[in-house]
């Protein structure tokens, strides 16, 4: 037996995994002691199943808490170590401005301020040559800085450590033994890659929350020994994959955003049960969206994203994180975003919240701005009577006289239009934000799948599909708590990025083997190795490019020794990548490589797959919803059922409504709806457009 | 889509057209050869209805394309009227006057169709790192001394590309390869375009673009001219002094608002210089009409529209309007001073709005020198800002780029790609004019040949002899310089030779203040103090 934790904002999901069953429950978060709702939440859920905590053999935990605390600026006092001349790194960032025309813009401010940043003689080139030690004479100021600060924890940066970590390491044992009681992180540790503004930055963040994610570890497994519990616990982090309490606290980096990267391996999963190549993963819930691209039935990664984005999610605009991440795009767009109209009389959405209080205005609690929820329940997409399973009562009234004061008056519309105009201006910001990050991976979203999960993603997913050109989707089982799934499904793994840098043309197998060696074994350690079963698979990437381009390729290599004549093979596989990226290679242009990724990770289970059914055509269901067509603006009736009720092989055709406890999908007339063997809704295309 | 309010469904396409001219700049950048365009962002890429007028624009890094690029099209189709275009023809040129104002910038119009018949025009353009000449720098005295010139072209006729031309482009530039890929990417870009309108014409169900032109340009108008008309009208001047070349220059601007239409004339300015910062008309209308967006109507996407009420005017052979066969290569620098001027004007119709002045050109470090090998030579421009202007209510921002919007390089990346060495790149604590907001602060820069040899700087720098003026009582930013560490100073502007083993230092320009610096608040100035920045 399983026990999935994912810790957000709001509520603290709980999935228990007992052979093919999964049982959930949601409790509310406990913001001051998280760990306390944790250890209250799951102790009532055993109860309920009368299960002994001794029989759960592992617990994977999922947590917002690093994120929130870089958000809201809650970290640990800390100071920032770095190369003389360079104390401004951490501010001067990249010299840009996120937002072209506002005047009045802010830049996120680095999370260590300018007086907390000490500088000391040292410097190191861009071959991994020491020009100058570690300068002894600066060492005693520093330290009375220090001092004089009262810091918790301190990051360390210079220039060039990735390719060479000596003096970083020395100035950390220096000050290890002044300041037994301090926490310490070096760039060379965190993030050893080149870019001296990312890995800084990446490094400044781990110090801030390091104090604070060790100690709330540490709380929690006190906590849940005392309760009883013994089995392995591990985390899950922004790549994707599980790692140990220990590496957890000292790169606690490596948690921010594990949430969201649950939901993506939740339908990484879903795409191996049904054997999808093309996957858009697509999760909706009340404050964003966010689209993940999936091929091949895997995610795509990246090296970097950003932590606290500013209004519109717009790129640029918060810190950057460099470390082995799912790549997400996210849109301040969920069920609870606010519609308004701007100066060019055009309907606009987001990207703020009215969160759950006051929430929508038809929840009754003092909203008073038209929301998606709002629209949604005007065009009929959720039954009043029976919204949260009939927890939550919605007042449509409230959401008729937000949307046409904010709404349907400025514009001169009738309500109906100003309800289709909010969730068709939604559906076609996501759609759209979908598209473009399609063709930054160089991707189309024709004839990819949609994979829909999260609270609010059933209710627009078709729509969204159609513009999208779309032909099939899918809404899994237990859609609502689709990240806290999805941790159960992650493999145990551990992934190094690496800057070694060389032309091709002075290739050295042996330095190369040995470097990757290196990189693997330190992969290794981290793993914690006993409580895991299944066998490790590694995997190799190397990021290159052509001497003087600003931006590297990853190209996927063989786990194996290098030989001499391999620098053919990896010149191969680099101009095919480039490619099919670019359409061409450059014939006389050097090869350089730059940086390298060893992952390692447990082979994840292979999924049991779907059978067969025989389709059994439903018969129209009597119960109706009565929907805003969105051609007309006119109600039409919809049949309307119960997921509950449908059983695998049903197979209903047009449009159609099924809601169950948390969501509602909602299937326009272009497209069938298959209930599959286990559970899972397939929603295709049934006729094609011109 | 039948039946749908039109407004609405014409909501919906404008907002599908700005995400098509993004989906084309997006493939513009990830295939573009040259590493300005990739890291940058210099490129522009947009959407023309029959007319020649802009529907839609991609927001990037260079307002420097803004208005310029919106005219070039209209150019085009004076030379292949809309009648004789075909299917699969691309148009190019890279002509100053009627594309974006310099050599590098290689402009191509796509005519995009949709059953057989021309429904819109696409166009992009971008920034291309060599086209032979001098290379890119202020220096050449003549256009012709700054790259190969091509006129208005056919680069590819019902679908057959041009080998004579491309062979041509690519025997005149340093860099054949590369040049040769951007063109491709330039090409490829407007495709993805053209596919991606014809799709949203599919599903909307038409088969013009007419209506919703109409639809863009009438919305766009009004809410400029809405935004315009709460000004006072009148008459409102301001000049300001830069750097230039051989001599300083003024430049003088006059604003008139007459109800709803905003009137910018440069009546006043010196004349042309003798060498490369002269600036085309299209492209000081670029310029000027990206510092009034900002100021009066950020909220609305650049098309023909929204820049309709805008006119612009300086009279010929100014260094704002020159014309023919004058260098122009570093136009960006006066180019990137019209937002400050034009601010200065508007600060007297409505007051408190506006910041004060910036460092606002770039002080790009761009060297050239031996290569390790000894034989090859290296090429590198690295980004580099100034501080920006106090705003009324806030600080400037610190080595932060405005009115450009390109971004920087780190310096381990510059130091990976050529031959330097960084002793110091940090803020220039103080250089940002003192008030009650303080002027961002400009940095203080060293650098020398990691291969002790000598090394050649393209200097390309304003506000040396100027410094950015304080608003309202706020004080004079520092002023830039450019010298030997412990030795000479360097001219601001030309190619100029930093002998093996000495260390160049830069400091760039901070900002004005903003108000008297007694009203400052206690709070922000622990703050400066803490920080030690005050």
């Amino acid at each position: 037996m399983r026990l999935a934790i994912d810790i957000g904002g709001t509520f603290t999901d709980i999935v228990l995994e007992k052979k093919h069953n999964i049982f959930t429950k949601k409790v509310l978060t406990s913001a001051a002691k998280p760990e306390l709702a944790v250890i209250d939440g799951v102790l009532e859920l055993l109860e309920e199943l009368k299960i002994k905590p001794s029989e759960i053999k592992m617990i994977i935990h999922g947590t917002t808490l690093a994120t929130n605390a870089i958000i809201e600026r809650k970290g640990a006092k800390c100071c920032f170590i770095t190369t003389k001349g360079f104390r401004d790194v951490l501010d001067i960032g990249y010299e840009s401005r996120f937002d072209q025309y506002d005047l009045l813009l802010d830049k996120t401010i680095s999370i260590i301020p300018r007086r907390d940043r000490f500088v000391i003689s040292e410097r190191t080139d861009i071959d991994g040559k020491i020009l100058n030690p570690l300068n002894l004479d600066d060492v005693n100021p520093l330290i009375k800085k220090i001092k004089g600060g009262k810091f918790e924890s301190i990051g360390i940066g210079f220039l060039h450590s990735y390719a060479n970590s000596k003096n970083e390491k020395f100035l950390k044992t220096i000050l290890k033994k002044e300041f037994p009681e301090l926490q310490i992180s070096i760039s060379s540790e965190v993030c050893p890659e080149i870019r001296e503004f990312e890995r800084f930055t990446t490094t400044a963040i781990n110090a801030y929350i390091k104090p604070l994610m060790s100690r709330y570890l540490k709380s929690l497994e006190t906590n849940l020994k005392s309760s009883g519990f013994n089995s392995s616990f591990l985390l899950m982090t922004s790549g994707g994959s599980l790692t140990s309490i220990k590496n957890a606290s000292g790169f606690p980096v490596r948690l921010v955003e594990s949430g969201p990267a649950g939901g993506v391996i939740l339908a990484n999963s879903v795409a191996r049960e049904l054997n999808l190549d093309q996957v858009i993963s697509f999760d909706m819930g009340g404050t964003t969206a966010k689209i993940t691209i999936i091929e091949n039935k895997n995610p795509s990664k990246a090296r970097e994203f950003e932590v606290d984005r500013k209004s519109r999610f717009q790129k640029g605009s918060g810190l950057p994180i460099r470390i082995p991440v799912i790549e997400m795009v996210e849109i301040g767009a969920g069920g609870g975003s606010i519609a308004r109209i701007n100066k060019l009389d055009q309907i606009t959405i987001g990207p703020d919240s009215a969160g759950s209080s006051p929430g929508p205005a038809c929840y009754g609690l003092g909203g008073e701005y038209p929301t998606i929820t709002d629209a949604d329940l005007i065009v009929g997409k959720l039954n009043p009577k029976n919204f949260a399973d009939g927890k939550i009562e919605l007042f449509p009234e409230n959401s008729k006289k937000v949307i046409n004061n904010n709404i349907a008056k400025k514009l001169n519309f009738s309500l109906e239009d100003a309800s289709i105009g909010i969730t068709e201006m939604v559906d076609e910001t996501m759609a759209n934000a979908a598209r473009v990050h399609s063709v930054e991976l160089g991707h189309q979203t024709e004839n990819k799948t949609l994979i829909a999960f999260g609270g609010a993603a059933p209710l627009h997913v078709s729509r969204i599909a159609e513009k999208l050109k779309v032909k099939k989707i899918i809404v899994p089982t237990n859609a609502s708590v689709g990240s806290a799934i999805g941790f159960l499904k992650a493999p145990v793994g551990y992934e190094i990025v690496q800057s070694y840098r060389f032309f091709l043309k002075d290739f050295n197998p042996k330095a190369l083997n040995n470097f990757l060696n290196k990189m693997e074994n330190e992969s290794k350690k981290v793993i914690d190795l006993k409580n895991i079963s299944s066998k490790l698979s590694t995997e190799r990437f190397v990021f290159m490019r052509y001497f003087g381009q600003g931006h590297e390729i990853k190209i996927n290599i063989d786990n194996r020794k290098f030989a001499n004549s391999d620098i053919k093979y990896l010149k191969k596989n680099f101009e095919n990548e480039y490619k099919k990226l670019y359409g061409r290679v450059l014939p006389n242009a050097e090869i350089e490589a730059m940086t390298w990724i060893v992952s390692i990770s447990t082979n994840q289970n292979s999924e049991k797959n779907i059978s067969d059914i025989k389709n059994n055509i439903l018969k129209s269901s009597k119960d109706k919803m009565r929907i805003l067509s969105v051609e007309n603006s006119k109600y039409i009736d919809v049949a309307h059922y119960k997921r509950e009720d449908l059983k695998p092989g049903y197979l209903i055709k047009g449009s159609c409504v099924i809601s169950e406890e948390q969501t509602t999908t909602i299937v326009s007339k272009k497209f069938q709806t298959k209930v599959l063997s286990n559970g899972y809704l397939e929603i295709t295309e049934t006729r094609r457009t011109k | 889509m039948i039946n749908r309010s039109e407004q609405l469904s014409n909501q919906l396409m404008w907002n599908r057209l700005l995400s098509v001219v993004e989906e084309q700049a997006q493939t513009l950048i990830r295939t573009a050869f040259s590493p300005i365009v990739r890291e940058c962002g210099d490129i522009s890429a947009g959407i023309f209805d029959l007319k020649g007028r802009m529907m839609a624009q991609a927001v990037t890094g260079t307002p420097g394309h803004v208005n310029s690029m919106a005219e070039s099209v209209k150019h085009f189709m004076n030379f292949f009227p809309i009648k004789e275009m075909n299917e699969g023809d691309i148009y190019i040129t890279n002509d100053p006057w009627m594309g974006t104002g310099h050599l590098n910038d290689f402009v191509l119009t796509t005519p995009c169709f949709k059953n057989n018949k021309i429904v819109a025009l696409f166009s992009c353009t971008s920034h291309l790192t060599d086209i032979g000449g001098l290379g890119t720098g202020p220096d050449g005295t003549d256009v012709h001394m700054e790259g190969i010139y091509i006129p208005m072209l056919k680069l590819a006729d019902k679908g057959k590309i041009n080998e004579t031309l491309l062979s041509m482009i690519r025997q005149n530039t340093r860099q054949p390869v590369e040049t040769e890929g951007d063109v491709y990417s330039l090409a490829a870009c407007n495709d993805v375009g053209c596919k991606r309108l014809v799709d949203m014409m599919n599903e909307f169900n038409i088969d013009k673009l007419d209506d919703l032109s109409n639809f863009i340009f009438k919305k766009s108008i009004t809410a400029v001219q809405k935004e315009i008309s709460k000004i006072p009208n009148g008459t409102y001047s301001n000049s300001m002094m830069i750097d230039g070349f051989e001599n300083p220059i003024k430049l003088n601007a006059k604003i008139v608002i007459n109800k709803n239409n905003l009137i910018v004339d440069y009546t006043g300015t010196s004349f042309k210089s003798n060498f490369g910062i002269n600036v085309p008309l299209s492209y000081t209308k670029a310029y000027t009409s990206f510092g009034l967006s900002c100021l009066i109507s950020p909220e609305v996407p650049n098309n023909a529209g929204s820049l309709f009420p805008y006119s612009i005017s300086s009279p010929e052979g100014t260094v704002l309007n020159a014309i023919y066969p004058a260098s122009v290569c570093a136009r960006h620098i006066i180019g990137q001073m019209l937002p400050d001027v034009v601010f200065g004007c508007l600060e007297k119709a409505i007051p408190n709005l506006t910041p004060a002045e910036g460092a606002s050109c770039l002080w790009n470090l761009t060297f050239r020198g031996v290569q390790k090998d000894n034989k090859s030579i290296f090429a590198i421009t690295a980004v580099t800002n100034g501080g920006t202007g106090a705003r009324p209510s806030k600080d400037g921002l610190s080595a932060t780029a405005y009115p450009s919007g390109v971004k920087g390089t780190p310096v381990e990346i510059n130091e990976a790609v050529a031959p330097l060495l960084f002793l110091r790149k940090e803020f220039k604590p103080g250089s940002g004019g003192r008030g009650e907001f303080r002027g961002g602060d400009g940095q203080i820069i060293e650098i020398k040949s990691s291969l002790e040899k000598d090394l050649e700087i393209l200097a390309a720098y304003d506000r040396i002899k100027f410094p950015p003026r304080g608003r309202k009582g706020g004080e004079n930013g520092k002023a830039g310089s450019i010298k030997i560490k412990n030795g000479r100073n360097l001219k601001g502007k030309g190619t100029q030779l930093i002998n093996a083993g000495e260390i160049l230092v830069v400091e760039t320009p901070g900002g004005g203040g903003y108000g008297p610096y007694k009203k400052r608040s206690k709070k922000l100035s622990i703050l400066d103090k803490e920080n030690e920045l005050g």
